[in-house]
């Protein structure tokens, strides 16, 4: 480490002009987006200033139950996330129960994966590398069922003449639901492939671009970044095949029938 | 073969009829009357209560698909999953005697999904639910979109596997085609089956 230039409050005022001005921008141009820019720019601040404190807390308390408690919030509020993003959303509590189990198991197996085999902290739940190693591969596993469950839903509601009709033919419903299910994996997994593709070359991640900031030397933030875009397509991966699998079992019933009324409007 | 006994779903009252092995029904009523949805309710596509049962083994002993490869159901829009028309059937030349009876080309396999004509989907719909080789069909209007010799080719195929043994339920909105195809008629009005 070769130590780090300490942002003071001036600092952010200072930097936070460019949002003024973007409003300033939107008021002369009518846009109509000040205030809600500025709205987001606040609660940015907010958000990120009390997760600052919950992460001191945490980092002084190493307690594995305060930190699965950290844990759940987090995967609760992508489940909330997901099932806000949905066009078609499933009747019930059933978009923000599929999106939270499915993120909650690809999560979890990828977090703890990694805490045991690349990273093993002492101890292996130390929040310091849980947490925003949790954030992360959530952040990206949660954009990976939202559209999976969103292309599965929408697939199933436009291909809908083609699904049944090869049921009426006597296909089962993994038969019949195939195609539009290939189709939303494909859709869930696009973004992370495509990242991966550009990252480096066009994009450098904001992770990496945080630690080198952070005085990190760029060849160990290029491992850490290497390690967590692997986790990242892991996660995607299980997160999306369970959001789909389960969304194709719920809008399909034991008699093997299409069950469209189980979206809501 | 087929015994209906108080089936009941939305937008139906409850229905019973019977019919036997190598019977024609036809089912007539006004647009909106419950017709398509009776017929969807017999196949099992949508939820639905009551006793149906095929040579009196009840429609729950089998499994949804099972069912339906007994039971075929030809709805007057048909859909299609595939690229290609050949691609719908499993042995599209163990078919072709047939096709050229519904007065469909050889080649039409070869065809891309954009090119057949509603009229030639119809017979091709048809064609796709022989192929199963059900106990019974349920046609929804299939000849609607036919001109006169299409319509005949049609009546004359499902008139001979008729006279094989196949039951089917023939809704049609001409009443001259009821009484040219079916023995019996029954009338669907405002979801109640008389």
């Amino acid at each position: 480490m070769t130590g780090y230039v300490s942002l003071s409050a001036w600092d952010l005022g200072l930097a936070s002009l460019l949002v003024f001005a973007n409003a300033g921008l939107s008021l002369a141009l009518r846009l109509d987006l000040h205030g809600r820019l500025l709205i987001a720019a606040a609660r940015m601040v907010a958000q990120l200033s009390l997760m600052g404190l919950v992460l001191v807390t945490l980092f002084a308390l190493v307690s594995p139950w305060w930190t699965a408690l950290a844990a759940l919030v987090m995967v609760g509020f992508a489940g909330r996330e997901a099932a806000a993003r949905q066009d078609r959303p499933l009747t019930g509590w059933w978009s923000y129960g599929i999106g939270t189990t499915s993120m909650m198991t690809a999560a979890t197996l990828v977090t703890v994966f990694a805490l045991t085999t690349a990273l093993r902290p002492d101890p292996w739940y130390d929040p310091r590398y849980a947490i925003p190693l949790l954030g992360m591969v959530l952040g990206n596993t949660m954009t990976g069922v939202s559209l999976g469950l969103n292309g599965l839903a929408t697939g199933l509601v436009t291909r809908r003449a083609g699904v049944e009709a090869r049921l009426m033919l006597g296909a089962s419903r993994h038969e019949a639901l195939r195609p539009v299910v290939r189709a939303a994996l494909r859709n869930a997994m696009m973004p992370i492939v495509n990242a991966m593709s550009a990252t480096g070359v066009v994009s450098l991640p904001g992770m990496m671009t945080g630690q080198i900031l952070g005085g990190v030397a760029p060849a160990e933030a290029v491992k850490y970044q290497i390690l967590i875009m692997f986790l990242i397509a892991g996660g995607t991966g299980i997160g999306a095949v369970t959001a789909v699998l389960g969304g194709s079992w719920r809008l399909t019933d034991h008699r093997h029938r299409l069950r469209l009324d189980r979206i809501g409007g | 073969m087929l015994e209906v006994v108080n089936l009941r779903r939305s937008g139906l009252a409850p229905v019973s009829l019977s019919l036997a092995a190598g019977e024609c029904v036809a089912v007539q009523g006004p647009s909106g009357a419950g017709k398509s949805l009776m017929l969807r309710a017999i196949a099992d596509l949508d939820v639905n209560d009551g006793e149906v049962s095929l040579d009196g083994v009840g429609r729950d002993a089998v499994s949804g698909p099972q069912w339906r490869r007994q039971v075929g159901y030809v709805p007057a829009e048909p859909g299609w999953w595939a690229d290609r028309v050949g691609e719908h059937f499993r042995d599209w030349a163990a078919l072709l005697p047939w096709a050229e009876r519904l007065l469909l080309p050889a080649e039409a396999a070869a065809w891309p999904m954009t090119r057949p004509s509603t009229g030639e989907r119809c017979r091709l719909a048809l064609l796709r639910a022989l192929e199963m080789a059900p106990r019974m069909l349920l046609l929804d209007e299939p000849t609607a979109a036919l001109d006169p010799l299409a319509t005949a080719a049609v009546e004359a195929l499902v008139g001979e596997r008729v006279a094989a043994g196949l039951g089917v339920l023939w809704v049609t909105h001409d009443a001259v085609q009821a009484a040219r195809v079916a023995g019996r008629i029954l009338r669907i009005s405002q979801g109640r089956l008389e």
